[in-house]
């Protein structure tokens, strides 16, 4: 294996990766000019252009009517196109091809459209100008706000209507694959509108080799049918489980509950199989017998595919509970004995003998009774040396065939059947992947001075993510004790967001706890067992499909290199001591010619005492397949009191800072001081990366609960637009990954700060070049006043575009007041969506007036074919549901288009 | 109950061998002093009357060959882990041929025996530390790849990991289990060297007892009914500060070997014996 300093692997990587940037940046300078030119234009251009970026349901009819195919086509296709391939996961690299030839058909369009985004950004860089704006587009925007607040409301219909139109405008030019990639082409080809949902037969196989068939709206995200299984099989523990589907190079992948169905599996299989994900280490510790049964059927499986090999003499013994469980005692006289048991298969390599030995132990079994039996059957299990783990083909740096193993434990590695490393959770300082490359950072042993980085060979850059995947659920299961917090102010958008987002063991432990019902019946049923189509194959194929890569690395080629996703783990103080230093690095960051030194202060010391405290950050970087790196940072404060595991994420190719500053002039003199609690959105980031993949999107909906009658000043902390002129950028765009050099910093300290819940958190977003940024803030009429809009997007010279925007929502009445609390943060992300729901409570001395102040942040990212209006309508409606009395204040949506190569 | 939940430690059988006479002139050894034969004799038998007579195992003894004189050292010839038993292909070309009584001996008690037959695969079973859920393999002198990956192989249910064994004969010749998950190791660099390597290997946290001597971290745990914790361990004459530690486990009946002369020929108090837990073979 190669050992050699992480910082400087790291560094090396982004080196290549800014060489690839320099095109897009001339490009970026000649956008920058046409920004300019086109000024004139912008006015008109706003209002549709905004109107564009709007959720279509949010438009109603009248964008629907929109014919003009520039405007109608570019919003959510561009992004979505745009995204990069890594972030939709396995099934991404499928689309790619498609995604290509639209997105060359449509180059001329994305150019347009490329072009006014930015003039509007500028302009709304400026309050006052946006408040033109803002009058100008009155009209639309009262509609939408109708809409906003049906959507609110929770009108599913529409979105599925939504949904029907887009598929049915797709379907024709698409054919086949027109079902994947409806969503690729959304909002803007929408035609007509269907009354109707369109259903899908999902097959789920269950444990018991029985089939589980269920119809569902063909828009579902895999944990409806994750839970529709779930009540079927009336499982309460069921965060054990998942959902897996074979993609198409016939790897199992797991179904992400988060993100829609459709858009993973690529196909019109909807087949799934319903499997143990994470295989608790002490059975026992399950609260109810049924969940014990399931976790038998599957290790029953297991051991019989041999997937978890076992000597003969467990083999018989398994087996022995195996038919205790399910026929009950021994009877001499009982028919049953071989005849029964060939239809059980206990063993890979089943016989005679061992069938003897079997039935031999079964005869010790008398008197068990079947909830006895599956729990012997589960303590001898889980001493078996391969009991929950994963394993994962790859070579090492020589080139030398070995297996990865992921489990609660850590990573091992297996050369032959030999165990010959081991890498426990808390000594992996940092997991990322890099093409096919997969990268675990070491923590430095008692007597190493330096922390060494450990690389693996996969077979392909697919195989490379599920690895990393299955790494970052496996740790942030067993090892967590919630999951990592919304990602927080940071996504990436590009690469991979990817994040676990169920309940972590300790989390379910609590749950299982609380449980309180009756044991619930359940029948066993073993014998109908058959085998099964989709668990048939080992988890680990050798299969290379290096043909699909191919494919389309002829495009990407520059991003290939870049896909790149990590997460940083951090455990020790030593780490957080580190992050702090990095601090100050941010914080120059977060200085804009608006802001007073004096938050900085604010912000500093807040991360510190976050820092204290444990917290976990997860902090992922992802790059797409292209050449962008991408690090999103996650700090996450823990209620218990473990370890502080961080995640960080290394270097921000974008930097993209939103601040929401108060606006309010009576505020304290340093305004933007205020603003230290203050949230930070996240607005989809492109990086360079996705020259290929140009769009994302971001949706941000916020809501804000006013508990105190201040809430008329909040508005006039009107949000501020800071719009960064080159000056502020650059040193922003120095940050960015195309200086290696600067990267190093950020890279250790910048995740924690970042993720110091809110404050001026710094949201970095490098932009290619090529990359346009657009912003458009919806206020809801309730909230108006407390409506900001800010979006900025600034050219750099240097072929940078960086749009900070800095949003003080909160009012500090001293520059010391509280920064505020982040009291929940959940990050759902998926490849192609992140949701991060933040809930932040602040309190503020205002002029002797107090007020307390919740705001409930969405941030909906998305890079490729997302549906941001249905996720935008669906984050509105949960948040509705949750937060009656609370108000949707805010919508934003954020689109960034990169032009692609094909331009070339 | 069946081989993963046996007590560790708890044997019932002993498969030993007697000494030959070329053992003082012709046995492989590291250094280079003379044998007394009569006195290894002597030491041998104490050790047979312990392993009968004062912890009860049935003791079967094979006949010493003068042809195979390190034929005593029994332990290399054989890895048995619950029912299976692993007839290993020694690295020593002059002791291949002892595992021939061994397999016929391990036969007659009723194990399942598995053959190393690749003649790539070496392995002696000094090299072979089980820890009660798990293997630790010493690659060394004597000891492959290719050994471990058909151990491996053998015992399925447990993980099998590598330790290179850079000094000393083998693994075991610096270390030993002393109890459940207690692992007695020496204190040269080597030694600690390995330790860390298996530690950081195992999912599994092991507790390490460090004795001055290396070679005295060579013990014979049991736990056995009756007698709860017994450790064979080498006499305080030959170790005396070694003993020291020793001295301070708690509840553990120590018993005292003399094992000086099998020592020059790098023998060391596990070497002597396989050890079968009969009872845990379902």
């Amino acid at each position: 294996m190669t050992t050699e300093a992480g910082t400087e692997t790291e560094v090396k990587e982004k080196a290549e990766e800014s060489a690839a940037q320099p095109d897009q940046s001339e490009k970026a300078t000649e956008e920058t000019k046409e920004d300019v030119t086109a000024e004139g234009d912008k006015k008109e251009k706003e209002g549709k252009g905004i109107s564009r970026y709007l959720p279509t349901w949010l438009k109603k009819q009248k964008s629907l009517n929109q014919t003009s195919p520039t405007e109608d086509v570019p919003p959510s296709e561009e992004q979505k196109e745009g995204a990069p391939p890594e972030v939709n996961g396995h099934a991404e690299e499928e689309e790619e091809d498609t995604e290509e030839k639209n997105e060359t058909e449509k180059s001329e369009q994305v150019k347009e459209k490329e072009a006014e985004p930015s003039a509007e950004v500028k302009e709304e860089t400026e309050p006052v100008k946006e408040e033109k704006v803002e009058e100008e587009k009155s009209e639309e925007k009262s509609a939408e706000e109708e809409t906003t607040k049906a959507a609110s409301e929770g009108d599913e219909t529409e979105e599925v209507q939504k949904e029907l139109e887009k598929e049915t405008a797709k379907a024709p030019a698409e054919g086949e694959k027109g079902e994947a990639q409806t969503s690729l082409f959304q909002s803007p080809l929408k035609l007509v509108r269907k009354n109707k949902m369109k259903l899908v037969v999902c097959h789920v196989t269950l444990l018991d080799g029985t089939d589980y068939t269920c119809e569902v709206e063909k828009r579902v995200k895999g944990q409806y049918v994750f839970f529709k299984v779930c009540e079927h099989l009336n499982l309460v523990e069921k965060d054990y489980f998942g959902l897996a589907y074979k993609d198409a190079h016939d790897h199992k992948c797991w179904l992400d509950p988060t993100k829609e169905i459709k858009r993973q599996i690529r196909s019109n299989n909807w087949q799934f199989s319903f499997n143990v994900k994470f295989y608790p280490p002490d059975p026992s510790l399950l609260s109810e017998d049924l969940t014990r049964y399931l976790l038998c059927l599957q290790l029953r499986e297991d051991v019989a595919r041999g997937k978890l090999p076992c000597s003969f003499v467990t083999h018989a013994l398994l087996g022995s509970y195996t038919l205790q469980a399910e026929l009950g005692d021994y009877e001499a006289d009982q028919p049953k004995p071989l005849d029964h048991m060939n239809q059980l298969t206990f063993a890979p390599n089943q016989n005679k003998e061992m069938e003897e030995k079997i039935l031999e132990l079964h005869k010790s079994h008398r008197g068990l009774t079947p909830a006895q039996a599956d729990t012997l059957f589960l303590e001898n299990a889980k001493k078996l040396s391969m009991y929950g783990v994963d394993l994962h083909h790859a070579k090492d740096s020589e080139g030398v065939d070995i297996m990865l193993g992921v489990c609660a434990n850590g990573l091992l590695v297996y050369k032959d059947k030999l165990r010959i490393n081991r890498f426990a959770w808390p000594k992996i300082l940092k997991i990322s992947y890099k093409r096919n490359n997969f990268y675990i950072k070491i923590r430095p042993g008692e007597t190493e001075q330096f922390e060494s980085t450990v690389g693996f060979k996969l077979q392909n850059h697919r195989s490379a993510k599920r690895l990393w995947k299955v790494c970052v659920e496996n740790h942030s299961f067993f090892r967590l004790n919630a999951p990592e917090p919304p990602n927080k102010a940071r996504f990436l958008t590009l690469g991979s967001k990817f994040r676990y987002s169920g309940r972590t063991q300790a989390q379910t432990r609590v749950a299982s706890s609380l449980i309180d019902r009756p044991a619930p019946n359940f029948e066993r049923t073993s014998s109908k067992r058959i085998s099964r189509s989709l668990d048939g194959a080992p988890m680990i194929s050798i299969t290379d499909t290096s043909a699909g890569e191919n494919g389309r690395e002829p495009h990407l080629e520059l991003n290939s290199d870049s896909k790149t996703a990590e997460v940083e783990i951090e455990e020790t103080v030593v780490v957080q001591e580190v992050s702090k230093a990095t601090k100050p690095a941010i914080v120059t960051v977060e200085q804009v010619p608006s802001e007073p030194p004096v938050k900085v202060e604010e912000a500093m010391t807040v991360a510190e005492d976050e820092t204290a405290p444990k917290r976990e950050s997860v902090s992922s970087e992802s790059e797409s397949e292209e050449e962008a790196e991408y690090h999103p940072n996650v700090h996450v404060s823990l209620s218990h009191t473990q370890i502080p595991e961080e995640k960080e994420e290394d270097v921000e190719e974008e930097v993209e800072e939103e601040h929401v500053s108060n606006g309010t002039p009576v505020d304290l003199p340093p305004v933007t001081q205020d603003t230290p609690p203050i949230e930070v959105r996240e607005v989809p980031l492109e990086t360079p990366q996705s020259v290929a993949q140009p769009k994302e999107d971001g949706v941000a909906v916020e809501e804000e609960k006013p508990v105190a009658e201040v809430e008329e000043e909040e508005s006039t902390d009107d949000p501020m637009v800071t719009p960064e002129e080159a000056p502020n950028g650059l040193p922003l765009a120095d940050d960015a990954p195309d200086s290696p050099g600067q990267e190093e910093p950020k890279i250790n300290g910048q995740p924690l700060t970042v993720e110091t819940e809110r404050h001026p958190q710094v949201i970095c977003c490098t932009e290619p070049p090529v990359v346009k940024t657009e912003m458009v803030t919806i206020s809801d009429t309730f909230a108006a006043q407390k409506t900001e809009i800010a979006t900025k997007e600034v050219p750099i010279v240097h072929t940078e575009t960086k749009t900070i925007t800095y949003e003080a929502a909160q009012l500090d009445g001293n520059g010391d007041a509280e920064p505020g609390v982040l009291m929940t943060a959940q990050t759902i992300t998926s490849e192609s969506l992140c949701t991060t729901t933040t809930t932040h409570i602040t309190k503020t001395l205002k002029g002797g007036l107090s007020e307390t102040r919740i705001e409930k942040r969405i941030v909906i990212t998305g890079d490729c074919d997302i549906d941001h209006d249905e996720a935008l309508a669906q984050a509105i409606k949960e948040a509705k549901e949750q937060h009656p009395d609370m108000s949707v204040t805010r919508v934003v949506v954020h689109k960034e288009t990169e032009l692609a190569e094909e331009e070339d | 109950m069946a081989g993963l939940l046996t007590k560790f430690g708890h044997y019932t059988h002993a498969v030993v061998r007697g000494i030959p006479a070329s053992l003082a002139t012709e046995a492989l050894r590291s250094s280079q002093a003379d044998v007394d034969l009569d006195r290894a004799h002597r030491e041998h038998a104490e050790y047979v009357a312990v392993l009968r007579t004062r912890l009860g195992l049935e003791v079967v003894e094979l006949p010493a060959d003068e042809s195979l004189p390190d034929c005593v050292f029994v332990e290399d010839a054989a890895v048995v882990c619950g029912d299976t038993a692993l007839v290993t292909r020694p690295g020593a070309e002059s002791r291949r041929a002892e595992t021939e009584a061994m397999k016929d001996a391990l036969r007659k008690l009723g194990l399942n025996v598995v053959e190393m037959t690749d003649e790539n695969a070496t392995l002696d079973g000094g090299d072979v530390l089980f820890t009660g859920q798990e293997f630790f393999v010493g690659l060394s002198k004597r000891t492959n790849q290719r050994g471990a990956e058909i151990l491996a192989d053998a015992f399925k249910d447990y993980a099998v990991s590598t330790v290179s064994v850079t000094e000393g004969l083998h693994l075991k010749s610096f270390c030993s289990m002393g109890g459940p998950g207690l692992i007695l190791i020496g204190s040269s660099e080597h030694a600690q060297k390995a330790l860390k390597i298996m530690q950081q290997m195992s999912d599994h946290r092991y507790e390490k007892l460090t004795v001055p001597d290396d070679l005295a971290a060579n013990c014979v745990y049991m736990n056995l009914p009756d007698k709860g914790h017994v450790l064979l361990h080498s006499t305080a004459d030959m170790f005396p500060e070694s003993f020291k530690v020793l001295e301070k486990l708690q509840d553990y009946t120590l018993i005292p070997l003399s094992n000086s002369e099998k020592m020059k020929v790098d023998g060391a108090l596990t070497c002597c014996s396989v050890l079968i837990n009969k009872t845990a073979n379902i």
